[in-house]
């Protein structure tokens, strides 16, 4: 087999993988759109908190401790003790809740009947709230995130394509976990929507706010839950990302990666989200293998934008967004 | 009458704090302590703000005029920086330390025009080496330029001075910084003979799946970096990933701090970096630093990141600043020097071991002195490697000298050429 062939392959085998950890993002944004009609512009800071409150609780970081030294003049800083991961992880899940009932209560109450512009707009401060208060919370050094997640370059792929094709592919066992969690959370996300009260609820409220208030559902309960459930989508992706390469500030700009994939894939479809992560991570891969000899490399960022714009041109909707239909 | 009773008041506010801001020396920083780029930029303000509290409160100021330490946020983004740089323009900045290549390039004309030195230390624009053009920009004591070409020294004495059937990687930030090494890497492998490939990696670089792959895929015998941020750690943990020999990777001096490699863990063992100063608390001056500044509370930071490499590199860049305060001082006469009078400090500066050994900084930093035709110092580095084990750098070479031949030639041509552009002749200030 022509080597071009063989690298092409191996290219492809990573964008699908990439395109998991790309869907990961897109799926929280998706998730509250969905239920709420809200665009979540602080999705990748909600990431980043998460990830934040899972290294200090992980490290038994004292929250605040910077502000607490400050005013009080005294240096705390950890609590002495290492809280295992089972233990951390429920923990920080309680905090993202907690973080919708307040998002809830605090903000979107407020913001009922009000145009989704202004909605976005109230994410945008949320955002830049969220990012000041992880700060202040956690500190902004870079923290090295561990959940027992292996890392590096899987040896049964190796051997299993050397033997095949004589060329052994790389493949992150990091991204390949990667797939398997988003391909569990996709499931239960699914059989959560489908087979509970709850579930049923948030469907009707996706559908029609108005038909599912007169039914008696509660649309505050309603945004509590699906901000809850965004909240621990962003959990994953910022464990999957954050393992990758640490938790800092900059993880919050994975939502970057998340709008072309929303755009492809549609902002009310669940598996639109996969599959646009998979045609977004394939198609840069591919894109910077071929061109890279022609226009030099850094393609990725700018490729995946021009793809969803031409994709706008065809179908605004995405792929397997709800078809737009103006009746004048 | 209310109005006139509050204008009243304001006035003689301002004329009260007016000789207080007068008797002080002015040192802003253009930081960023927030921003995907802070977990580097607040160890390196830290240790810049930490150094003038130390002459504060240890000396009383510099000969007898206190330091008068200011902020402003850029969050690493170039037009806030210059933002910043328009807010304090006036408040007689004594030097600007912009700490981004971006921000540099846009201050550089601004700085010219308003008579502010600007300090850009071991970052900025390169030919600013040349100090009959940019007369009050100074880039000592090392630039991009020497850190390639030390770089590619010390692979020259890794492989017996021959380099002829290499092939080397630049992975760069693609972005102005991340360039910068690219002209004199070139002009080197011309020399060498060695193959080089340069692959960009787009800001901010969490995502290298398609560059590793394509070093998988070349085989070189070296990588070099050329990263900041995020993609320091996310490179050093896909080299890792494809088992590249960690070796034969090799960062700039901005890629080789406790911040790039603690994320990758075990993976980061053996990963090399330049080094233009010291690193740890093996030094003097922090038994100084211990008694003045961090017991008494009266640190910048949180104080453990004290001796990091960043932290260490703020505080040179201040040490460097008072020492350049103090020539001034000596050339004017006067204690309350004025930019102007900073920047003929700044071109006479000389920074001898003997001054290192007083400051409490041992061969900390490279000897050098500074002339109108080489603002840039002695480019000297020196290569550490990260050992995840103690969790600690260890430097592994001496100080190496770059190709000054090479870099002053290339320095030459860049600078005139802005000359040029900008219809200037060049010539020295002093």
């Amino acid at each position: 087999m022509p080597d071009t062939l063989l690298f092409a392959m191996e290219a492809t085998l990573n964008g699908l993988t990439a395109g998991v950890m790309y869907a990961l993002v897109a799926l929280g944004f998706v998730l509250i759109f969905k239920a709420s009609g809200i665009f979540n512009f602080a999705q990748g800071v909600m990431a980043l908190f998460a990830a934040l409150t899972l290294v200090g609780f992980q490290s038994g970081q004292i929250p605040f401790s910077h502000l607490i030294n400050a005013i009080f003049g005294t240096r705390l800083h950890h609590f002495g003790w290492n809280m295992p991961t089972l233990l951390a992880i429920p923990a920080t899940v309680a905090v993202m809740i907690l973080l919708a009932i307040l998002i809830e209560r605090f903000v979107l109450k407020h913001l009922i009947n009000q145009e989704p512009i202004i909605l976005f707009m109230a994410t945008i401060g949320l955002a830049y709230l969220l990012e000041g208060v992880g700060d202040i919370m956690w500190g902004a050094e870079v923290k090295a995130l561990d959940v027992g997640l292996p890392k590096g370059m899987s040896d049964t792929v190796d051997e299993l394509t050397f033997n095949w094709f004589g060329y052994g592919f790389f493949i992150d066992r990091l991204e390949l976990w990667a797939a398997g969690i988003a391909a569990v959370l996709v499931a239960s996300l699914t059989i959560f929507s489908q087979y509970t009260k709850q579930g049923r609820a948030l469907r009707a409220v996706a559908d029609d706010h108005q038909a599912a208030l007169s039914v008696g559902i509660s649309l505050r309960f309603i945004w509590v839950l699906t901000w809850s459930i965004a909240g621990i989508v962003a959990l994953v992706a910022g464990i999957m990302w954050g393992s990758k390469s640490g938790v800092q500030f900059s993880l919050s700009l994975i939502a970057l990666k998340a709008l072309p994939v929303l755009i492809l894939g549609g902002f009310t479809s669940i598996p639109g989200a996969i599959i646009g992560g998979l045609i977004i991570g394939v198609g840069e891969k591919l894109f910077d293998f071929f061109m890279q000899p022609i226009i030099g490399g850094a393609t990725e960022n700018w490729f995946a934008y021009m793809l969803a714009l031409v994709f706008l041109l065809f179908r605004p909707q995405g792929l397997f967004g709800e078809r737009i239909i103006e009746r004048v | 009458m209310t109005m006139t009773r509050l204008a009243a008041t304001l006035a003689a506010t301002m004329i009260a704090a007016g000789p207080a801001l007068a008797d002080t020396l002015h040192f802003p920083n253009l930081s960023y302590r927030t921003g995907p780029f802070a977990a580097g930029g607040i160890p390196f303000a830290d240790g810049y703000a930490d150094y003038f509290t130390l002459i504060n409160e240890r000396d009383g100021g510099i000969g007898g005029v206190p330091i008068r330490y200011t902020e402003c946020e850029t969050a690493y983004n170039t037009e806030r920086g210059v933002e910043c740089y328009q807010s304090i323009r006036g408040d007689s900045p004594l030097v600007i330390q912009p700490l981004s290549t971006g921000i540099t390039y846009q201050l550089i004309p601004r700085t010219m025009e308003d008579g502010v030195p600007m300090h850009t230390m071991g970052y900025g624009r390169t030919s600013a080496v040349n100090g009959e053009v940019f007369n009050w920009t100074f880039n000592y004591p090392a630039n991009y330029w020497d850190g390639a070409s030390v770089i590619i020294n010390y692979l020259l004495d890794e492989n017996d001075g021959a380099l002829e059937d290499k092939k080397i990687v630049l992975l760069y930030h693609n972005s102005a910084y991340g360039r910068e090494p690219i002209p004199t890497l070139t002009r080197l492998s011309e020399r060498l003979g060695f193959e080089l490939l340069t692959i960009g990696v787009d800001s901010p670089g969490q995502e290298q799946g398609s560059q590793w792959l394509q070093i998988r895929r070349e085989r070189p015998d070296y990588v070099v970096m050329w990263g900041w941020g995020v993609m320091n750690p996310t490179a050093i943990q896909e080299a890792a990933n494809i088992r590249f020999p960690m070796e034969n990777f090799i960062g700039v001096w901005w890629s080789g701090s406790q911040q790039d490699v603690l994320p990758v863990g075990e993976g980061a063992h053996g990963y090399k970096a330049l080094a233009m100063h010291g690193t740890g608390t093996d030094y003097p001056i922090y038994e100084d630093l211990m008694n003045y500044v961090i017991e008494p509370g009266l640190y910048a930071g949180t104080g453990d990141e004290v001796g990091t490499v960043l932290y260490s590199r703020g505080m040179y860049a201040a040490m460097l600043a008072v020492e350049a305060a103090k020539t001034a001082q000596e050339i004017h006469g006067v204690a309350n020097i004025t930019p102007a009078m900073m920047r003929d400090g700044m071109a006479n500066l000389e920074i001898t071991e003997e001054l290192m050994v007083e400051l409490g900084l041992p061969n900390f930093g490279p000897a050098f002195s500074v002339a109108c035709e080489n603002h840039g110092g002695s480019g000297a580095a020196m290569i550490q490697q990260w050992d995840a084990n103690a969790g600690e750098w260890n430097l592994i070479t001496d100080w190496i000298s770059p190709d000054r031949e090479l870099i002053m030639e290339m320095v030459m041509e860049d600078s005139l050429a802005f000359a040029a552009e900008n219809d200037m002749t060049p010539s020295c200030m002093n």
